[in-house]
């Protein structure tokens, strides 16, 4: 190989041979992307139990189950769910879903996997923090487990864990070594996270190949690029919240914890700190952190839309500019999570006008989703249905936003099951369906197997219908104003009497049958990796760099070539061209298209 | 090598790491790599200001809206220090400049890191003995952790240095390092002025 | 394929809105002008993203359906068409921050505008998992507070400062007392954790943060008697921590005030 005299740098454009250098320390992308992507397997797995647990107490708050004290001895004692346990499982349910699954799988696993091979690279730009990064993800995901096992059990105070709750032992069960880790466990998952974005943002900036403009990037780069930067700017504060956190609760100082509390008759020796802080600190993260969980999925159903409906792009331009409008504006938005925190009023009205601004790119987007379908020759496949799901789920999820973005409305639904639709709907879910496309999508690329397309649909149509009717009626518990994070509505009269009972049988026997179903998709993904059908270098005919190369990509991707791009990213039905699509490095002059 | 189903293959043109040109092709393996290292830093940096812009803020709502903050007295040595640190960046400039005895600016450079952090530890041991500690009072919390946080920074970009200095030392010359030493050199001249600027902060904020 | 996704699309989507429309599970009436404002800004908004919604998921199905189906020809060629884009953009810009604007009005009168004059405080304090609800008494003055005095067993779970006179004849009580059409000032405390006021009926929500004292006012217009539930998470307890709003004519409650008053 030519080249390799040139090479100063870590990446060796050989292959390592050893199995640990090969598969455990890797330095390549795909590998790491691989990794990544299991993790949030396993954590997508762990986190949907969870769900089930919680929504089994809710329905059934005295049922004895046998091996849940073998689990949690001291949360079930006799087999019978503890409020506090509930909540520590809501807490970690919610924690794990949000960082080991929708920022891990999307961002760190698709985006490690597919961005350098769309852009032409032979790997990340720092290989070797690229897998420090994952190895610390890990470590944290470990220490994010170990909060069950030590005294007092796993968290309780959500997955925002607001102080004083989260800063003093004394607070609850949980509330002990299962805090300090949770905080410790965040902390890492920051460091690895900042790591990862700085990697991803050089590698976006400074390893594009020729050709290659921003403008002519895939949709998918530029929302991993994008988010990449809202990485770097939120887990930092997350980091300092973080820590300062942390200090509060074993070095004694008063950060967020105010003089004068007295938590169950023992006086708290602490002074003057402020809870609205850590809310600042953590929501301004938080906000971001939403996105950063969505962008991804919307660079996926973009480029898989566009695939399928054999059409370009509608409003490539659009686009890009709605990502970044998403991206700037997601920072000044992070004060609707505290309308009714007791933080100015004033202020409220500002960041509620900042909210509503934001729908507007979020809107551009969904029109111009519609706008690609509009006049395509669409390919139902698997990958396919699950965009089109996105799409409405999308926009169901976003417009349940615009009542919790206006002060007045929020002070009724604030904290109420509302919210939880609403997130479950837009972040949960509707990244969840953009992480099936990746995976239908990208499969055939990753271990050179086709899918199996009749179980993918099955799956589609099980899980479409079934989130649907999981969380749909949390609106209408939301209208009865039913409070979130209630381990049981027997505490209050009014939830027992409106008939709160009977949707809540309904949400859990849905989830039940939509959870049961993803063992479809986890049998597809397993089996097909093994038994599938031999996938080629390009099955859906699209048109990006990675289905230039072999499924699997070589090692180094290009084998040692430069890819020289000379078209946008979405150049379908091309009138005059051979085939109705064009790729990228087709040489410029389409008609000269050929391989 | 499995074959490659792609359009014609233009030439190798061989660049270290990657293939992007990203702006225009035909660079050479060293400058690509050095402004990897350097875009890698600068986004670092950025980082680590969201960082301190968190805990700045920490500091001026929690002063601000307190009664009980309290001013600690600063250690005199914090003066020397921070004169330590800003000689240090000259020393590190000037390695820069002179390749003939870089290794030995270099190695000065990381001594007056090393003295850096014990003079801080000093302040540190100073307070203490005075009976200000960390938990004593809002002031002196953000004392210890902003100086603490800074300290961890500065550790590694000591260990940056010595990981050059290593390199130059066994490598024999440092062109093929320099990629590492623009971005260590960058990293410790933000380290110095971030220095100066906490500084700063925790003797003018801190004041009641 | 194409036919089914659709219709799967309209179902699930009507299915949701349908209760929106038959009210098949709505709120509880509001006892209050505003309430009655809330619910009104409510519906607005209900209706702008009832359309939105409905309009968005027609087209998707539709086109899914449309150009779903087998046809002779290739796609359209097309990059986009800049006229929709803009036309889209700016209107659903108007529709939301016109929304917005319009709501606040009603948060103002919450929350800019002071407790009318002679409104009756209340002091309303949170802490794992009941609330603390204390009358200024007779004097119209809270005692001090001193948290070494604080007993749950002797009643005094405040701490009310016993060498204060103004707080002699401070009231506090597990429930809270309002009489109707009077204005009422709340001032949100918290001894622990923060939690959060909430009466669905009044439309009313605010966290009681420790180490502040947040004030917002209310008028009930209906006699009757409605939860206090807990809306910010506080602990095991959270979903239990409930208490009752007595909202009574004039005469009860100044009853009330004498039958709760401390004795000498
Ligand atoms: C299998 C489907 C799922 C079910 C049945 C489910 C169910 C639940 C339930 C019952 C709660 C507790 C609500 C409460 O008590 O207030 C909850 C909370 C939550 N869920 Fe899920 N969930 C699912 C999937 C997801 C996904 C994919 C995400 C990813 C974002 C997610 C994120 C969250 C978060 C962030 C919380 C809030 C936790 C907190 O309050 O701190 N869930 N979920
Ligand atoms: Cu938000
Ligand atoms: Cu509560």
């Amino acid at each position: 190989m030519a080249e390799q005299a040139h090479t100063h740098e870590a990446h060796a454009h050989a292959a390592p041979t050893g199995f640990i250098r090969k598969y455990i320390f890797s330095l390549d992308h795909k590998i790491i992307g691989l990794q990544y992507y299991f993790l949030a397997v396993v954590a997508v797995i762990v986190g949907m139990f969870l769900s089930l647990l919680m929504r089994w107490h809710l329905v059934w708050p005295t049922a004895k189950i046998g091996w849940l004290e073998t689990l949690f001895p001291a949360g079930a004692a006799g087999g019978v769910m503890t409020p506090e346990l509930y909540l520590s499982l809501m807490t970690m349910h919610g924690t794990i879903m949000v960082f080991f699954v929708l920022t891990t799988a999307p961002q760190s696993g698709f985006g490690n996997y597919v961005l350098p091979i769309q852009i032409g690279a032979a790997d990340m730009a720092f290989p070797v923090l690229n897998m420090l990064s994952f190895w610390i993800t890990f470590l944290s995901f470990v220490v994010m487990i170990a909060a069950f096992f030590v005294t007092g059990g796993a968290p309780l105070s959500g997955w925002t864990a607001y102080p004083p709750l989260s800063a003093l032992t004394e607070t609850g069960p949980g509330q002990q070594s299962g805090q300090t880790l949770w905080i410790l466990s965040l902390a890492l998952f920051s460091a690895a996270s900042l790591l990862g974005a700085l990697n991803f943002i050089t590698t976006t900036l400074d390893l594009r190949t020729k050709g290659l403009s921003l403008m002519r990037m895939p949709l998918t780069c530029w929302t991993w690029f994008i988010t990449a930067i809202l990485g770097l700017l939120a887990f930092a504060v997350l980091l300092a919240g973080g820590v300062l956190l942390i200090m509060d609760r074993v070095a004694g100082t008063s950060f967020f914890v105010p003089g004068g509390l007295v938590v169950s008759d023992k006086v708290i020796n602490h002074s003057g700190g402020s809870p609205l802080l850590w809310q600042h600190l953590f929501w301004f993260f938080g906000h971001p952190e939403v996105y950063i969980a969505i962008l991804p999925g919307m660079g996926v159903v973009s480029q898989v839309l566009s695939t399928f409906s054999r059409k370009p792009i509608f409003g490539y331009r659009a686009m890009v500019f709605a990502i970044i409008a998403i991206g700037a504006l997601g920072f000044g938005v992070w004060g609707h999570h505290m309308f009714i925190s007791g933080m100015s009023p004033y202020s409220a009205m500002a960041f509620s006008v900042l909210t509503m601004s934001i729908g507007v790119p979020s809107a551009i987007k969904t029109f111009n989703w519609i706008g690609t379908l509009w006049g395509g020759k669409i390919r139902f496949t698997s990958a396919m249905m699950f965009a089109i799901g996105f799409v409405s789920l999308f926009v169901t999820g976003g417009l349940s936003g615009i009542f919790l973005g206006q002060p007045p409305v929020d002070l009724f639904f604030h904290d109420t099951y509302f919210v939880v639709a609403h997130f479950h709907m837009i972040m949960g879910v509707a990244s969840i369906f953009g992480m099936f496309a990746g995976t239908y999508y990208w499969f055939p690329k990753m271990f050179g197997r086709m899918m199996n397309e009749g179980l993918g649909k099955l799956h589609f149509w099980i899980t479409f219908v079934g989130v649907y009717a999981i969380f749909t009626p949390m609106h209408y518990l939301g209208l009865f104003g039913h409070p979130r994070r209630y381990s049981e509505i027997t505490g209050v009269n009014y939830l027992a009497k409106s008939g709160a009972g009977e949707i809540h049988l309904f949400m859990t026997i849905a989830a039940l049958i939509t959870v049961g179903a993803q063992l479809l998709f986890f049998f597809n993904l397993f089996w097909s990796l093994f038994k599938g059908k031999k996938a080629p270098v390009n099955p859906w005919e699209s048109t990006t760099l990675e289905w230039t190369v072999p499924s699997p990509p070589p090692h180094d991707n290009f084998g040692g070539y430069e890819p020289v791009v000379n078209h946008g990213p979405y150049e379908y039905s091309v009138p005059g061209a051979p085939k109705d699509y064009v790729m990228q490095s087709d040489p410029a002059g389409v008609a000269a298209t050929g391989h | 090598m499995a074959t490659l189903v792609a359009p014609p293959k233009p030439p190798v043109t061989g660049h270290g790491g990657g293939y992007g040109d990203g702006r225009g092709g035909g660079r050479d393996g060293g400058a690509l790599a050095i402004r990897r290292y350097k875009t890698g830093t600068w986004l670092g940096l950025g980082a680590v200001v969201m960082l301190f812009a968190a805990f700045t803020s920490a500091y001026v709502v929690r002063q601000g809206m307190s009664s009980d903050w309290r001013a600690i007295r600063l250690p005199s040595i914090l003066w020397l220090n921070t004169a330590v640190i800003v000689v240090s960046s000259l020393t590190f400039e000037r390695a820069r400049r002179d390749r003939q005895s870089a290794l030995l600016w270099l190695g000065a450079t990381s001594i007056l890191g090393v003295v850096f952090l014990a003079g801080q530890y000093v302040a540190w041991q100073q307070l203490r003995a005075a009976g200000v500690f960390l938990a004593s009072n809002p002031s002196s919390s953000f004392f210890y952790l902003l100086t603490g946080a800074h300290g961890v920074h500065i550790v590694g970009g000591i260990l940056a240095l010595l990981y050059v200095l290593g390199k130059a030392w066994t490598v024999g010359g440092w062109v093929n390092r320099q990629a590492a030493v623009e971005a260590t050199a960058l990293y410790w001249h933000f380290m110095d002025g971030l220095w100066v600027y906490l500084f700063f902060l925790l003797k003018v904020g801190g004041r009641q | 394929m194409p036919f089914l996704l659709a219709v799967v699309i309209w179902a699930v989507s009507l299915g949701l809105a349908i209760p929106f429309f038959t009210r098949t599970w709505w709120f509880p009436q509001s006892i209050n002008e505003h309430g009655r404002q809330v619910d009104q800004q409510f519906m607005f908004t209900l209706v702008v993203t009832g359309v939105v919604f409905i309009l968005a998921q027609a087209a998707l199905g539709w086109v899914v359906l449309r150009f779903g189906r087998p046809r002779a020809g290739a796609a359209n060629y097309s990059h986009g068409n800049n006229t929709m884009e803009v036309l889209w953009t700016s209107a659903t810009a108007v529709l939301f921050i016109g929304l917005t604007i319009m709501g606040q009005r009603v948060w103002a009168r919450v929350h800019f505008m002071g407790a009318p004059e002679g409104a009756i405080p209340i002091e309303l304090t949170g802490q794992q998992f009941v609330w603390n609800i204390r009358y200024p008494g007779p004097d119209g003055k809270f005692g001090a507070l001193d948290i070494k005095q604080i007993n749950d067993q002797a009643g005094n779970p405040l701490g009310v400062d016993s060498k204060d006179p103004a707080g002699k004849d401070d009231i506090t009580v597990p429930t809270m007392a309002v009489p109707v059409n009077k204005p009422i000032e709340l001032r949100l405390r918290s001894k622990d954790v923060t939690h959060s006021f909430f009466v669905p009926e009044l439309r009313l929500k605010q966290d009681t943060v420790p180490g502040m004292v947040i004030r917002i006012h209310f008028t009930a217009e209906k006699v009757g008697r409605y939860e206090i539930a807990c809306a910010e998470l506080c602990g095991l307890g959270h979903y239990k921590m409930r208490s009752f709003l007595d909202v009574m004519e004039q005469a009860d409650y100044e009853k009330w005030l004498k039958e709760h008053a401390p004795q000498p």
